[in-house]
């Protein structure tokens, strides 16, 4: 996301991104952002928690207006839960979990994964907002 | 005990290399980006969303998750209720609970309500992260969405990954 950010603010957009990974958004370089230390997958705050998740908002807009020079990362205030222990097993075997390696990622299937199969059901094959700049040769300038 | 943020980075490379895998490079970039300015107030701003969770909305194709670098268009105003999530690789169970977490639609509305910002662009992006191919990302992708931005008006984009 960091090498799309860039690109962005290339063409005169200011950007903010939402991290939980530091070291990825830093070697990235993205313009700025705004960090929380949780578990991936809750970027932009805990889930049911919506004055958490307004102030993370906030914090990133706040970053876009008070930021002074490219790469800053601003740390929030939050923690997951009362201890880090969650960071330990984190792409790291489990006792007793066989020989993945704490590799939690599902097969990366060519066809599209729906979240449930009435969305299958209901997917539009000629879905407007779906945009595949692959095939079509969208792509704007090049 | 406080811990110091998870290294992804090295994690990965502990990982793949117990696996047995091929060393995975990161972007990594040293020279600065651009840094653009605005010169008007945040409650004249214009923002626009681009999330990489694997959002989709009920109704559209979902992604498939070898680099697919396609992305959807959401109307900022789609019910939270229509929003799906699909994504190989992170826990995906907080964000079908509340999709806000990845994908912070009702929480940026709320903020334009409230006139805290002045607008959201009309829609939102959305695509499918751990795109492993940088090639596509920096040719494709990148460009096709940075180009619908502008074509949005937007003043400020907040990115979403994962």
């Amino acid at each position: 996301m960091g090498l799309i950010a860039r690109e962005v603010e290339r063409r005169g957009i200011a950007t903010v991104s939402c991290s939980s990974a530091w070291s990825i958004t830093k070697a990235a370089f993205a313009p700025r952002a705004v960090y929380l230390d949780f578990p991936l997958g809750r970027t932009a705050g805990k889930a049911g928690d919506v004055e958490m998740q307004r102030e993370v908002m906030r914090a990133a807009l706040a970053t876009v207006r008070d930021a002074k020079q490219p790469g800053e990362i601003v740390e929030l205030p939050y923690r997951w839960a009362d201890t880090d222990d969650w960071k330990d097993g984190v792409m790291r075997p489990r006792p007793g979990g066989g020989g993945d390696h704490g590799d939690d990622r599902s097969d990366r299937l060519p066809t599209p994964q729906y979240q449930t199969e009435e969305d299958a059901a209901l997917a539009d094959p000629e879905c407007a907002t779906c945009v595949f700049p692959e095939r079509s040769g969208a792509l704007s300038g090049t | 005990m406080i811990q110091p943020p998870v290294d992804y980075i090295e994690r990965t490379r502990e990982q793949y290399s117990a696996l047995g895998y091929p060393v995975y490079r990161w972007v990594e970039e040293t020279e600065p980006p651009a840094f653009a300015r605005i010169d008007k107030p945040m409650r004249e701003w214009r923002v626009g969303l681009v999330a990489s969770g694997g959002i989709y909305v009920q109704g559209q194709i979902a992604f498939h998750h070898r680099d697919d670098v396609s992305y959807r268009e959401i109307d900022v105003d789609t019910p939270v209720e229509r929003l799906r999530a699909t994504h190989f690789a992170y826990d995906l169970t907080d964000a079908r609970a509340d999709p806000n977490v990845v994908f912070p639609l009702e929480t940026l509305r709320y903020l334009r309500d409230c006139g805290e910002i002045g607008a959201l662009a009309v829609r939102a992006y959305t695509f499918m992260g751990g795109i492993y191919s940088v090639r596509k990302v920096r040719d494709i992708l990148a460009p096709a969405l940075a180009e619908r931005l502008v074509s949005d008006c937007v003043d400020v984009a907040i990115m979403v990954p994962v």
